[in-house]
């Protein structure tokens, strides 16, 4: 069991809210995740969890609210700045550089926060520094036979253990995964609980996603979200029992693959 | 087969220019999503630069090459800096409406202080005339310009590929978004990637200048036809942007030779066709389902 109520969290968020014309897509969110653990988002479509999430990694500016990293403030800074400061995300319609070979994506992550990547000519010779350990990510996903394929050839499953990759490639401090299982086979779907445990090991993880076994398997915390506010956080089997969750749920069975 | 070797060089050397061009408009609309109208008129203010450069100082061809380019560099950097960097965070068509609205201001002013009459421009030393091998007679112009013209677009494939800055802009080229969440500051590279584009649409302006007309609206007409090759080589595709800017100066150039009326309907044609078959064009990205 996580000490929440002891250990200062490693992300907290006070009061978060984003406001889209009129609309709250993140209601006065207070979350605290606390390090080490792995917290689960869940919540029927429209939700809100996405826009915290691009609220988390700066892609989004919050209408008003906090949010706070290792202790600091983070809010408003840009997602470059965040991904510095360790905290990767992986996207949830898999975003990657098609063209770009597997290990050519990772040299790039692994470089960028070094800050050579702003001197002009340091080029390839350099990259090599990285690319010991670009194989190593790639094998801990099991792409290390891949490496120099372009990444838009790679079957579906294989991206998202890229994507997976590349956030690990960041070395970061709290890992945010956007639907790791989204689209997957249940084979697939087995494959990723066990990676992400894997890579888990020593970090903070925050995932979304609406498979309920796939939340079930990993949370030590499950926050509901619903209409941009939190409905319930718990363990998964209290949060599995809350009155209020099941009703909700039940409106959005179709959805929710409870 | 001697008008056939005639034609594919006519058709690589003017395919140069687009190439160039549509290399620097992929670069500018990968990295700030701006569709740059003012391309066109930045390649004629090039060949312009170039022909004023010849006039008030002398200075000849090939002291305009690298001066010209390096100049509309310095312009680009102004460019964004001054006007386009204040509408990124809108919606893009603000920036294509400023950017079609700087076109307009741009070919007026050159009209005011240089007329409507194409200015006269040299074939620089050393390249004039022809090279005749048997029954073949090439211009030596036309050799150079499509030698170079791949030759730059080889160099800056190399600088995109092989470079670590490169790669960088690549990445960001492809999905800014992406490459920000990895930590890379994208908006570093903003200003000097529309200097960059700049640069290159008016280097493929002075190479234009010796044997095109030059003269303020040079570059209307240009940028229609750039747009074909964009769509055609799938926009914002780098490697697109090159192939089908070759590709659309062989059509042109054969169009010309065999059925000169359609010829620039033909680029029309063909842009029609890739966008019937493969909608996102020759080397896009297909929009994820």
């Amino acid at each position: 069991m996580p000490a929440e109520a002891t250990a200062a969290p490693l992300l907290e968020t006070r009061s978060l809210t984003k406001e889209f014309r009129g609309f709250r897509a993140v209601s006065e969110v207070s979350l605290r995740v606390a390090e080490g653990t792995i917290h689960a988002l869940v919540g029927p479509n429209g939700a809100g969890k996405t826009t915290l999430f691009n609220l988390l990694t700066g892609f989004l500016a919050p209408s008003s609210g906090q949010i706070l990293f290792g202790g600091d403030d983070i809010t408003g800074k840009q997602p470059e700045q965040i991904a510095h400061l360790g905290i990767a995300r992986s996207f949830q319609i898999t975003s990657l550089f098609d063209q770009m070979s597997l290990v050519d994506h990772l040299e790039l992550a692994l470089a960028s926060p070094t800050g050579m990547g702003y001197r002009f000519w340091r080029s390839n010779a350099q990259l090599r520094r990285f690319r010991d350990r670009a194989m190593e990510l790639l094998d801990e996903v099991g792409l290390g036979d891949r490496a120099g394929q372009a990444a838009g050839s790679l079957a579906y499953g294989q991206k998202r253990a890229l994507e997976l990759a590349l956030a690990l490639a960041l070395d970061p401090r709290l890992l945010l995964l956007d639907e790791p299982t989204a689209g997957m086979g249940l084979e697939d779907v087995d494959r990723t609980i066990a990676l992400v445990k894997k890579v888990a090991a020593g970090r903070t993880v925050v995932f979304v996603d609406h498979n309920m076994h796939v939340v079930g398997s990993l949370a030590d915390t499950v926050t509901v979200l619903q209409s941009g506010q939190v409905l319930a956080e718990g363990t998964y089997e209290q949060v599995r029992n809350d009155e209020r969750v099941i009703t909700a749920y039940l409106g959005q069975a179709g959805d929710a693959h409870v | 087969m001697t008008a056939f070797i005639q034609y594919t060089l006519q058709g690589l050397s003017t395919g140069g220019f687009y190439a160039l061009s549509a290399l620097g408009l992929a670069v500018i609309f990968g990295v700030l999503g701006v569709v740059n109208f003012s391309h066109g008129a930045c390649y004629m203010l090039g060949a312009v630069a170039a022909t004023v450069l010849l006039d008030t100082l002398g200075l000849g061809f090939w002291a305009a090459l690298p001066l010209v380019t390096l100049l509309m560099f310095v312009f680009g950097v102004l460019m964004e800096r001054l006007l386009v960097r204040w509408l990124l965070k809108l919606d893009p068509l603000y920036n294509f409406l400023l950017t079609f609205g700087i076109t307009l201001v741009l070919v007026d002013l050159v009209k005011r202080r240089y007329g409507v009459s194409s200015l006269p421009y040299q074939v620089p030393a050393g390249l004039e005339g022809r090279i005749d091998l048997g029954s073949l007679s090439l211009s030596r112009y036309q050799l150079f310009v499509s030698v170079f013209s791949v030759l730059v677009c080889l160099a800056v494939w190399m600088l995109l590929t092989k470079t670590r800055i490169g790669m960088i802009v690549r990445a960001s080229t492809e999905d800014a978004e992406r490459s920000r969440a990895l930590g890379i500051n994208v908006g570093r590279w903003v200003t000097p990637v529309f200097g960059f584009g700049i640069a290159l649409a008016g280097l493929a302006g002075v190479l234009a200048a010796p044997f095109r007309a030059v003269n303020a609206d040079m570059g209307s007409n240009f940028i229609i036809v750039l747009f074909a090759v964009v769509v055609i080589g799938g926009l914002g595709s780098i490697l697109g942007a090159v192939v089908a800017g070759f590709l659309v100066g062989l059509v042109e150039a054969f169009g010309q030779a065999y059925a000169d009326r359609f010829s620039q309907v033909l680029i029309f044609v063909l842009m029609a066709l890739v966008v019937l078959i493969r909608p996102a064009g020759l080397f896009g990205k297909e929009e994820a389902a």
